[in-house]
């Protein structure tokens, strides 16, 4: 039997810590927040013809980490986040990461980006499903809104949207800054398919994405709730570390508390 | 042009890679594309920012998107996914801006295009092609087609004057031989411009270039050499464009010049000026308006004469 999806995400949230001690970089909550489906998405899901796109840019870091715990970047790689001369830039690059298609950052593209991929994938006839995983904050972004029009009313069936719901965003809740309570509702309005799971259960987190496989022939929307900082019990649903870098009393304690999980 | 190019697209249509964005204009002109192209036509929506990306996204699933609206809601609504998602990318995504300069008049500004080509050749990979007569249009297409990185096509309207021949289509051509001034015209305003000149005696007419593919590049090597010959003689140069004075031609082509130490003796600069009476007219008298029109060119030409 395969390593756990458990043990992956252990494994990858102690060397996303290690990262950002290292390299003394922020964005840490909002990693820890997505690792869970960033791991099952790339352990148990994603098949040779799917693709797959990072919107919210600013989990560069779990990202690599998850591709890290498939071979796909090295410790070599890692040690190089953030520093000179990396091609682990802090949001992902143009290129040089495997299967990494687009440089994102900026938020409310990724959607887009992923409609145009499933837009192409039915227009060449080709196999596979495209996988966009975005923020709850990103929804701001009008973008947004007129990607999953477009996507809605193309009826892209190939596009499964996944939402880091950890409830927290740049400079506020997202409920304080621009509520848009509840979400699920507001996308089941398009008239896609909406599932509402826990973002922390992997289990969870792999029966929706494969119940989403050609279930329908409208995107699907995974809401997956989720807690900013997961693991880590000093920055669970805390503001601060959507920026601050870790000192090593707290990287300490973080690893102790991620160990035994 | 829009005719023109709409015959192009129809053409481009038999490849297999070929797909159509338009955000939600066209009408009464590109209804052949439409035809021919059937799935691969989608209309995108009042949604430029987002047919930008998704043009993006097609480009990096294999295929070659066109992507066509009125010019400013092409270029400056959807600025960052240009420069995000299409150029950092290099992806061979071809923009298709109908209405550049004053083109749509007194429609408003809102609806002018006079920034466009300054604002998008600061971009990485990027061309933009001008084309200043109709027949320009499909060599425009065939090189955007046979080009594998992004581009900008700013279509206006034709104004060449009847019976006049133009030289085969290249990216600098000198469309009338003169003995005066060196002129450089961006764009359809060339028409009227020749027209005007055409009459005068040889001798003394500027010598009149067209360039229809930017940015220029920054070396005086990639100058064509007749019009570095041009300008040496007259030592005076002339630039025209329906675009502001920043970041358009009149300042790549000084620029080009002045690193390479040929800087004329004599530099006369005419660009759109945006709107100076906060009054508004068709395209002719916005041009007026700018010192753009032919007569205001050949008083200039006379003033510098004299």
């Amino acid at each position: 039997m395969s390593e756990s999806v458990k043990e992956i995400v252990r494994k990858a949230g102690l060397r996303l810590l290690r990262m950002h001690y290292e390299s003394r970089v922020g964005h840490i909550g909002g990693n820890l927040s997505c690792l869970d489906l960033l791991v099952t998405l790339h352990h148990r899901v994603l098949a040779p013809d799917d693709r797959f796109v990072l919107s919210k840019g600013h989990a560069a870091g779990a990202l690599y980490a998850t591709l890290w715990t498939r071979g796909l970047l090295t410790d070599t790689d890692l040690g190089t986040f953030h520093q000179d001369d990396t091609k682990l830039a802090g949001h992902p690059p143009v290129d040089g990461i495997p299967g990494l298609l687009f440089a994102t950052g900026s938020l409310g593209h990724g959607l887009g980006l992923a409609t145009g991929l499933a837009l192409a994938k039915r227009l060449r006839r080709e196999p596979g499903r495209v996988f966009c995983l975005m923020s709850d904050g990103e929804w701001n972004e009008g973008s947004c809104w007129e990607a999953l029009t477009f996507a809605a009313h193309q009826r892209l069936g190939g596009l499964t949207i996944l939402v880091d719901l950890n409830g927290l965003q740049g400079f506020g809740t997202t409920s304080e800054v621009a509520n848009l309570d509840s979400l699920a509702d507001k996308l089941r309005g398009f008239h896609i398919d909406v599932q509402e799971i826990d973002g922390h259960d992997a289990a969870a987190i792999e029966r929706a994405l494969g119940a989403a496989a050609g279930a329908s022939e409208l995107p699907t929307a995974i809401i997956a709730r989720t807690v900013k900082g997961h693991g880590v019990s000093f920055m669970e649903h805390r503001m601060e570390w959507h920026y601050l870098p870790l000192n090593a009393e707290q990287y300490e304690a973080a690893v102790a508390e991620l160990s035994q999980r | 042009m829009r005719t023109i190019l709409s015959t192009a697209l129809t053409e481009l249509c038999k490849q297999p890679d070929f797909v159509f964005l338009t955000g939600d204009l066209g009408f009464m002109a590109l209804e052949p594309v439409r035809e021919a192209a059937g799935a691969r036509f989608i209309n995108a929506g009042v949604a430029e920012q987002n047919m930008v990306t998704v043009a993006a996204g097609l480009a990096r699933g294999g295929l070659r998107p066109w992507v066509y609206s009125i010019a400013p809601f092409l270029y400056a609504r959807p600025f960052e996914q240009i420069r995000n998602d299409v150029c950092l990318h290099g992806l061979p995504v071809a923009l298709v801006g109908n209405g550049g300069g004053y083109a749509y008049g007194v429609m408003g500004a809102t609806h002018h295009a006079l920034e466009d080509y300054g604002a998008l050749t600061g971009l990485p990979h990027l061309t933009a092609y001008v084309p200043a007569f109709a027949e320009d249009v499909g060599a425009a297409v065939a090189r955007i087609a046979a080009g594998n990185g992004p581009a900008y096509l700013r279509l206006g309207r034709d104004e060449k004057p009847k019976g006049f021949t133009l030289p085969p289509y290249a990216p600098w051509r000198r469309v009338l031989a003169g003995g005066g001034p060196t002129m450089l015209i961006v764009g359809p305003l060339a028409g009227g411009i020749i027209e005007a000149l055409l009459a005068a005696p040889e001798a003394s007419r500027p010598s009149v270039w067209v360039v229809t593919e930017l940015p220029l590049a920054n070396s005086a090597e990639a100058l064509p050499a007749a019009f570095l010959e041009d300008l040496r003689r007259s030592g005076h140069l002339f630039v025209i464009e329906e675009h502001v004075a920043q970041g358009g031609v009149g300042q790549m082509l000084a620029y080009a010049l002045c690193k390479r130490a040929l800087a004329p003796a004599r530099f006369t600069h005419r660009f759109a000026q945006g709107y100076p009476s906060a009054r508004y007219g068709s395209q002719k008298f916005h041009r007026k308006e700018s010192g753009l029109d032919p007569a205001s060119i050949l008083a200039a030409l006379q003033g510098s004469a004299a």
